[in-house]
């Protein structure tokens, strides 16, 4: 079978309309507002050193933030700033997706075209300005006549690196909930499709490329006064535009759209969920590889309008609390704290995805070890991996607390390679899921918990304030709840960790529809 | 116009960098209507700012200047600078505009139509002897440095002003080609009845093509007068800058004899 007879080509091109197109809109529109910013900012500062300082500095500074990061801080921003307004002006705004990717891209383009355009403009030679002066020539003739032409090389090299950074760090704006070619990565590496991440990083390069020719062919014209050269560039870039808006056009928007986290369990039940809309006439999209604290937020405002998440998370790290209760106690506590914020905690759907900590099931018998409790005494000479928001989580340090557990050291992993990274010994303790499929697949232990440090994590669907009383929406959800139990979905996740045409969200949500459909 | 000077400096001062440089130090000067004035001295004279306060490149400080009977302080100085020529050091042509939109940049900042600008400047590039079609829309890059300098007079004259300033228009050229300009703008200077300033460290030159020479040291009008007038000056520095010509003159007299003969 060669390489690219693998179905899951076919299904990474039939998302590219739509990831290649908001990819589109959302880095140029990024880089417009850039520009906009950036080049009268660099024209008013270039003669005052201060401002020129202050605006670099800013700009350098804006540049050391990881752009994952810069992403994830304008959502909440934005949040409260459409809070405000909607008080103030009673006018609300979305903080999800498009708006907050655009400006935090427009930030990040900043550095190179203030840079570039100020180092241009200094650059040109003072005879040339005198001469400006000489022949008559106002300050304002002289910047576009004289000094902004002759910059425009230097200004075009800013623009190009600022196009290039925009488009590949806007593969970074699928966890804020704007898709784009990021979907691909995000999505692949979760659920280990190695096509997913491959086809995403080629058709992020190819469009950085693709932009940084016809800027050049732009740059090419307007040097050599050739106007067709420019208008061929120019044309180019409407083109790209144009052709990413017309198959968003074409389709009619989904009335609901599903929101999952970034991880592989999540992909699955929002595939599984979109196709049971579907199946009962309500068009649905999924919007996949959402930030953990994203999500929560968007729900409410109304971004997305169903998705799962666990009693547990909502517990500890939406509302704050540090203490563990009983599962039913805190299944009805978080029903009552939900429908005061006007969301609907429909039911659960029978499995919990906890946290635990696992080791090689050999390992742990010859070690003598059952629960955590009898890991104490050897932590100290062990080490642990968890996922990114481990050991920053109250679970942990409830868990520490209450066992008495140091670890030698504790290593972040992507959550998918930890499972191989235990069971090859590179680490002697994860902390991974309960539903994980790899935890059969890998032959591990799930160490017990004796003393109920870690709280329960039963899968609970949540619906948007504004589909309270979706009678529609209710019923079609209602098939799903309850049905769903621990082994069925561990190994719906061991399916979509496979690394074959079988393992997308999509055809395993199938599969799993199979099996607890049918009983 | 009235027989009043063309140009007036009246003790005119001026000092940069918060007071540590005196650029010019209460110079008064005059020069006439269809004059040729040269400003002669060494780099740090002073010279070049003199020049400039003509077209309100830089202000004066003290003192006053008038230029065709107005003080330049109640001028708008955008309109000054584009009713006087100025033929910059090298050229200054800009280097991204072809020659003849190099040469029609003062008329069309002053909004002459696009005709009337394009007739101008094949008129300018005559004018200048260079052939329209030859060299209307090359970039200054692909001429040499006698051509180019040939455009910048070229666009100094473009608005036909009364007055030309030149900045050390010959100095970077080789001595044929700064020969044969001189000569030619000397000759220009004389059917378009303008009246020009030009500054230059090379006394040979000034007093090969200036009706006068003004000598500038230190901020400080030494002397002026025309050559003959000049060469009675007492002046040690004034001496100094005679002797180099005056001995040149002697040797190349000895050197080419047949040359007095012709």
């Amino acid at each position: 079978m060669s390489l690219f007879s693998d179905q899951r080509w076919s299904e990474a091109l039939a998302h590219l309309p739509d990831y290649l197109g908001n990819h589109v809109r959302v880095s140029l529109a990024a880089l417009a507002l850039g520009l906009i910013v950036s080049l009268p900012l660099a024209i008013i500062a270039r003669n005052r050193p201060v401002l020129r300082g202050v605006l670099l500095g800013f700009a350098s500074i804006v540049q050391t933030v990881p752009g994952l990061a810069l992403l994830a801080l304008f959502y909440p921003l934005l949040l409260v700033l459409a809070a405000l307004t909607a008080s103030w002006f009673g006018f609300d705004f979305s903080a999800f997706g498009f708006l907050p990717a655009v400006l935090a891209l427009a930030l990040y383009s900043m550095l190179p075209v203030l840079r570039n355009t100020i180092t241009g403009l200094s650059g040109v030679d003072p005879a040339l300005t005198e001469a400006a002066q000489g022949v008559g020539m106002t300050e304002r003739q002289s910047l576009f006549m004289v000094e902004l032409p002759l910059a425009l090389p230097v200004m075009m090299a800013g623009i190009r690196t600022a196009a290039v950074w925009v488009i590949g760090t806007a593969t970074l704006s699928t966890p804020i909930g704007q898709t784009s070619l990021g979907n691909y990565i995000f999505a692949g590496l979760q659920t280990q499709n190695w096509v997913f991440v491959v086809f995403g990083c080629l058709a992020a390069a190819a469009l950085a490329l693709a932009v940084d020719q016809l800027l050049a062919l732009i740059e090419n014209g307007l040097r050599h006064r050739s106007r067709l050269r420019a208008a061929l560039g120019a044309v180019g870039i409407a083109a790209l535009v144009a052709a990413t808006l017309v198959p968003t056009m074409a389709r009619s928007a989904s009335n609901y759209v599903v929101g999952a986290k970034t991880f592989t369990e999540q992909y699955v039940l929002a595939a599984l969920i979109a196709q049971r809309l579907n199946a009962d006439g309500l068009s649905a999209t999924t919007r996949a590889g959402l930030g953990s604290s994203v999500i929560f937020d968007a729900l409410k405002a109304g971004d997305i309008d169903v998705y799962v998440d666990y009693s547990g998370t909502l517990w500890a790290n939406q509302f704050h609390h540090t203490d563990v209760r009983p599962r039913e106690e805190l299944l009805a506590d978080l029903k009552s704290i939900l429908a005061k914020q006007d969301i609907t905690m429909l039911g659960e759907l029978g499995f919990a995805n906890a946290y635990a900590l696992i080791m090689p099931k050999q390992r742990a018998e010859a070690l003598g070890i059952h629960t955590i409790a009898d890991l104490a005494a050897l932590a100290p000479s062990m080490s642990i991996a968890g996922d990114y928001e481990f050991f920053s989580r109250p679970e942990w340090a409830g868990i520490k607390q209450t066992y008495g557990l140091s670890f030698r050291t504790q290593r972040q992993m992507q959550p998918d390679f930890m499972y191989a990274a235990v069971a090859s010994g590179e680490v002697d303790v994860i902390a991974g899921y309960t539903s994980d499929g790899l935890i059969a697949k890998y032959d591990l232990a799930v160490l017990g918990d004796p003393k109920h440090a870690i709280p329960p994590y039963d899968a609970v669907m949540l619906l948007a304030p504004k589909r309270k009383d979706d009678a529609k929406l209710h019923a079609a959800l209602q098939p799903l709840l309850g049905r769903i139990d621990i082994a069925a979905m561990r190994e719906a996740n061991l399916r979509a960790a496979g690394n074959d045409g079988s393992s997308s969200p999509d055809a395993v949500a199938r599969w799993l529809w199979e099996k607890i459909g049918k009983k | 116009m009235s027989n009043g000077p063309l140009i007036a400096y009246t003790n005119v001062g001026k000092t940069f960098s918060n007071g540590d440089v005196v650029a010019v130090d209460d110079v008064s000067l005059d020069v006439a209507e269809g004059e040729f004035l040269a400003i002669v001295g060494g780099s740090g004279s002073g010279k070049s700012t003199l020049l400039r306060l003509a077209n309100r490149l830089i202000e004066a400080d003290s003192g006053s200047v008038m230029v065709e009977g107005e003080d330049v302080r109640n001028v708008d100085p955008i309109r000054l600078r584009r009713r006087i020529g100025y033929v910059f050091q090298s050229g200054g042509l800009f280097p991204h505009l072809a020659v003849g939109a190099n040469i029609g940049i003062t008329p069309k900042l002053l909004g002459w139509p696009a005709a009337e600008i394009a007739a101008r400047v094949d008129e300018l590039l005559e004018l200048v002897q260079l052939d329209g079609a030859q060299y209307r829309d090359r970039l200054p890059n692909e001429l040499s440095g006698g051509q180019r300098q040939r455009v910048g007079v070229a666009r100094a004259l473009a608005a036909r002003p009364r007055i030309v300033l030149m900045d050390e228009p010959f100095g970077a050229l080789d001595p044929l080609t700064r020969d044969a300009l001189g000569d030619d703008f000397r000759e220009l200077h004389r059917r378009l009845k303008l009246t020009t300033v030009m500054i230059t460290h090379d006394m040979t030159e000034a007093l090969l093509l200036a009706d006068r020479i003004a000598v500038m040291h230190e901020g400080r009008l030494l002397a002026q007068g025309t050559p003959a007038e000049l060469s009675e000056s007492t002046d040690p520095y004034v001496e100094k800058l005679l002797h180099t010509p005056r001995r040149q003159a002697e040797r190349l007299g000895k050197l080419l004899p047949g040359d007095g003969a012709a």
